[in-house]
């Protein structure tokens, strides 16, 4: 008897507590599948019809969002932008990384400490000074002065991350290419590089999220439509429509869905990115 | 020195030069920069730029409510934070803590507001608040509460109570994903030890848990008060800092004193005292941290 009181009061909390659980993920997702539903009405339903599933969807709202409201140029930039920030903090963290964990070389420690140091000094208005440099170089709307900065800001995070990497590697496989005649460089990228595989997936994904998310700097630094990435678009389109719901909403999840996927499909690595750092540090 | 050993320092610092470059370029002489011009009266566009002292900090500390005011606003938004979404981020870790079934599926839900950009959270939520057609009118209507119904966001009563909800449903699984990985971390033994003594389930979190997580807590307190305090994306999404000055933030502020007002000596003094703030936080944190682990 006593076995099945016990047994009982263990369902009845497990009970609850999935109870709760599930009212939490309804209230993270439905926010999510409520844009996506708008996204499929007409401009007259989308304000009256309250369905989550719409009875006549309009998928015509994302090939008006594509190729009409500019979406397309949009999410080819953003696409542009990530690519080549995360390509650009990979290979140059990893080589100051490798740097900074295997030669030696004088003021190491000082160049590290300072490189380091920007992650933890919260410097709120260095935005401004950024966008006067930036204007100075003529790289104010350009690629390049949207490029460069946020090259910059994922080096950090991707240096500390990998040289951390470097130091718990075994030394002896390097230097037994060494003795085979590989030069240092080769040594980096031939061997070093490629063991580094999994920090560098956490590193880029970190930086695919950011680059993609990223408005700030988007805001200051482009003006010219054509150069805009998704989250500007996003801003610039509900500025001049502000009561298109249905192409808005359109947008958005032409924003989401690329997240989306490279969520679910790394998010392990997502998860154990930020806990190792949590955990460590 | 040897042209050998010349090539080999030079091929050193090669390795870390781009780094480097990029660095001092966009890190360091921004950084700087900063506290160059906010001593100076600069407008951003002419050539002419005077160096005026501590003008602009004597103002900014005597005669800007609007700044102050925005100050306000973050430290309330920042408080919420740090109380209600914390605590349900620890709440909802310690429920998943408990070996449950489907424990990395509600993992992987929880953490998809954070992976959203602020700009889309405040435009879906911009959507459900309408004050005409929003979701959460119509479900007020539909429950009889229908009094209630109003413009969340343009209402100076619920303006910043709203933003503030959509900040802690972005947040709250940053906070419960460190802060399951925290509780993990601890070793399962001492909880059986701990049960084996006959403490009940309070008294393990009091003298077991709680102890052991007190770095992840530091961790995630200045974590939420760095990140919240310069809350950008998504008021600029919602609100724009509206109505009045009801949900301004200090880094609209800066951005309004950068290029609404083009006095951007002005708006550098306003990103220093900010920085110097939030430093100041964040080291009071840290030792306070120290000082109960001591205890």
């Amino acid at each position: 008897m006593e076995l099945n009181y016990d047994l009982a009061r263990k369902n009845a909390v497990s009970f609850f507590v999935h109870c709760f659980l599930v009212l939490v993920s309804v209230a993270c997702l439905f926010p999510l599948w409520w844009a996506f539903s708008s996204s499929l009405k007409t401009q007259q339903t989308v304000f009256n019809d309250l369905s989550l599933f719409p009875k006549d969807p309009q998928w015509s709202n994302y090939l008006f969002a594509w190729t009409k409201a500019d979406f397309s140029s949009y999410f080819l930039n953003s696409l542009l932008y990530t690519v080549i920030v995360v390509i650009g903090v990979v290979l140059i963290a990893s080589m100051a990384a490798y740097a900074f964990s295997r030669l030696n070389f004088w003021g190491k420690n000082f160049l590290f400490l300072l490189l380091i140091s920007t992650m933890m000094i919260p410097i709120p208005g260095s935005f401004i000074a950024l966008y006067v440099l930036l204007n100075k170089l003529h790289l104010v709307d350009t690629r390049l002065g949207y490029i460069l900065p946020q090259i910059n800001g994922g080096l950090a995070l991707g240096i500390f991350l990998l040289k951390t990497f470097f130091d718990d590697l075994p030394k002896e496989i390097e230097d037994s290419a060494a003795i085979d005649g590989c030069g240092r460089f080769r040594t980096y990228w031939y061997i070093a590089l490629p063991l580094a595989r999994p920090a560098i997936a956490v590193l880029a994904i970190f930086n695919i999220l950011a680059v993609w998310n990223e408005y700030l700097l988007a805001m200051l630094v482009l003006s010219s439509k054509s150069l805009m990435p998704l989250q500007r678009g996003l801003m610039v389109f509900q500025g001049a429509h502000i009561t298109q719901y249905p192409l808005l909403m359109a947008g958005i999840v032409i924003t989401v869905l690329p997240v989306l996927a490279v969520y679910l499909m790394l998010q392990k690595h997502i998860i154990k990115g930020i806990t190792a750092g949590a955990v460590k540090g | 020195m040897s042209f050998q050993n010349f090539r080999k320092i030079a091929g050193s610092y090669l390795f870390v030069a781009p780094a480097m470059l990029l660095f001092c370029t966009f890190s360091l002489y921004p950084f700087l920069k900063v506290f160059q011009l906010s001593v100076t009266d600069w407008d951003g566009i002419s050539s002419s730029m005077h160096y005026i002292g501590l003008e602009n900090f004597k103002d900014l500390l005597t005669d800007n409510p609007v700044f102050w005011g925005s100050m306000k606003n973050a430290f309330y938004v920042t408080f919420l934070a740090l109380t209600v979404q914390n605590f349900l981020a620890l709440f909802l870790a310690l429920l998943c803590d408990r070996d449950i079934r489907g424990g990395n599926v509600y993992r992987v839900i929880f953490y998809l507001p954070p992976v959203l950009s602020g700009i889309v959270v405040g435009l879906i939520w911009n959507w459900i608040y309408d004050g005409n057609y929003g979701l959460l009118n119509h479900f007020l209507q539909f429950i009889g509460l229908g009094d209630l119904q109003r413009a969340w966001l343009s209402d100076a009563k619920t303006a910043l109570y709203a933003v503030s909800v959509i900040h802690m449903w972005k947040g709250f699984g940053w906070g419960f994903v460190i802060l399951l990985a925290g509780l993990q971390s601890i070793p399962r033994e001492l909880y059986e030890a701990a049960t084996v003594d006959g403490a009940n389930t309070w008294t393990v979190f009091k003298n077991v848990t709680f102890p052991l997580m007190i770095p992840v807590f530091v961790l995630v307190s200045i974590l939420t008060i760095l990140g919240t305090m310069q809350i950008f994306d998504i008021i600029i999404a919602t609100t724009g800092g509206g109505p009045g000055y009801h949900t301004e933030v200090p880094i609209t502020r800066i951005v309004a004193m950068m290029i609404g007002s083009s006095k951007f000596g002005y708006a550098c003094a306003m990103g220093v005292t900010f920085g110097l703030i939030l430093l100041a936080i964040s080291m009071v944190q840290i030792r306070v941290s120290k000082m109960m682990k001591q205890v």
